[in-house]
């Protein structure tokens, strides 16, 4: 299993979402996405099209400015 | 000893920085200090954002080409000769016809490229205007429809964002003027939660797409498109009928970032302020090729190749950098086949489209005729 981290923060277009979309192409089943968003707006939207989806939505913590949100490809 | 300054790629990005470098290093080009080699794929610079007036008979595609090495400033050494392999710790870039060339300085623009065939079904079944050979087929499509369910699939990634929004107010109004608006559906889908990445564009569209009765649906990813059914069905769970499938195809960068172990997807890890490739001093990055988060786009290229321009030529001649990257975009957006807006952003500044207005339409159609002045460093 390996982590890619998608640096999206300060991300107006595509944002953060749209990041973890198209990283999710690239990586296999089991693999897993660090989301850093610098707008608040992933803490709900990420884990909402995550679980629309199909992916396994891991923790997601608050750091300095920032949210870090871990995704597993599940499909 | 000379400085050897090797350009990947002969795009927007490559062009504007050849050129722009050219501009800034003219004393120490004419004094053979400094060389500039160029490598490209094909010696035809084509306007890419004209594709989008190909389909409504807009633009001629002759108004979409230019001789390559015309659009260079003569002191460039243009060889139409495709990158094969770029090694990075030897300095070097092997080409297709077996040449190797060293470099003290390379800037890889190495572009995107779309994969509709990574959608099973959606190479047959689909419809897109991002390359010539799809606009001429979409023209044709268009030319034949007589009303009924039109789909405007976007999905990612994808460059020119605001593309999937233009063709959209586009075919309203080009069918309203063949008097198929009545007979005509239109539903445009979006891979998250709403119309656009940018808040304020997608609240702005969703009263836009109201006022002309095109619907949509949003978190819609394609999975796959049955062409003998006329389905598009999502990763969501969704399945669209359709008679017209207009998409905006997942891109990926170009095979040779790829061959080259730069980077995953043809994206290459850059850093946003300085546009280096990560964990290389003299490598840069510049348009669709960085794997920065910010939109691929012309209008972004050209930023990107104006701050690389006075970095690298601030390092050839004086051993420093000139300024950082701000993230700045400016785009255009066609709201109709008369009325624009624009936008634009940087990673400090959070965009804030005005309303439409035929000025800003004329200042689009403008651009497009400019745009050859902004690749030769110009404008």
């Amino acid at each position: 299993m390996t982590t890619t981290t998608i640096d999206a923060r300060g991300s107006y277009c595509p944002g953060p979402l749209l990041e973890l979309i198209a990283g999710l192409k690239l990586i296999e089943i089991g693999d897993e996405i660090e989301v850093w968003s610098s707008d608040m707006g992933s803490v709900k939207d990420i884990p909402e099209w995550v679980a629309k989806v199909g992916h396994e939505m891991g923790e997601t913590v608050e750091q300095d400015g920032y949210w870090s949100l871990r995704i597993r490809k599940s499909k | 000893m000379s400085k050897r300054i090797l350009i990947v790629g002969g795009g927007l990005a490559g062009t504007i920085t050849a050129n722009g470098l050219c501009r800034q290093l003219g004393g120490a080009l004419g004094k053979g200090e400094v060389s500039i080699t160029m490598l490209g794929n094909t010696d035809q610079h084509m306007y890419q954002p004209g594709l989008l007036y190909i389909p409504f008979g807009a633009m001629r595609e002759t108004e979409l080409f230019r001789d390559q090495r015309k659009v260079l400033d003569r002191r460039v050494n243009f060889l139409l000769d495709p990158a094969t392999n770029i090694d990075v710790d030897g300095n070097k870039v092997e080409c297709q016809s077996g040449k190797s060339i060293s470099y003290d300085y390379l800037v890889i623009a190495t572009g995107s490229r779309i994969v509709p065939e990574e959608i099973p079904g959606m190479a047959e079944g689909a419809h897109w205007f991002y390359d010539l050979d799809g606009a001429r087929k979409m023209r044709n499509a268009l030319a034949e429809f007589d009303g009924g369910k039109i789909v405007v699939n976007v999905n990612a990634p994808h460059k020119c964002p605001v593309a999937p929004l233009e063709i959209s107010f586009m075919l309203h109004h080009h069918l309203a003027k063949r008097g198929l608006a009545d007979k005509t559906e239109i539903t445009y889908t979006y891979p998250i939660g709403r119309l656009h990445a940018l808040e304020p564009v997608a609240h702005w569209t969703s009263a836009e797409f109201d006022k002309f009765g095109i619907k949509s649906e949003t978190f819609f990813n394609a999975k796959s498109v049955d062409p003998a059914a006329k389905t598009i069905e999502s990763e969501e769970g969704s399945t669209l009928p359709y008679d017209l499938l207009v998409t905006i195809p997942p891109h990926r960068g170009a095979e040779v970032i790829e061959a080259s172990d730069l980077g995953a997807g043809g994206w290459v890890p850059t850093d946003r302020y300085s546009l280096n490739r990560e964990g290389s001093t003299n490598v840069f990055v510049v348009g669709d090729t960085t794997n920065i988060p910010i939109s691929k786009a012309g209008s972004t290229a050209h930023y990107e190749a104006d701050t690389l321009v006075d970095n690298l030529a601030s390092l050839v001649l004086e051993g420093r950098t000139a300024r950082p990257y701000d993230g700045k975009v400016f785009c255009f957006v066609e709201t109709g086949m008369d009325t624009g807006t624009y936008v634009w952003f940087n990673y400090e500044t959070p965009p804030n489209p005005g309303p439409p207005s035929k000025m800003i339409h004329w200042s689009k159609l403008a651009y497009n005729r400019l745009y050859w002045l902004s690749a030769r460093g110009l404008l």
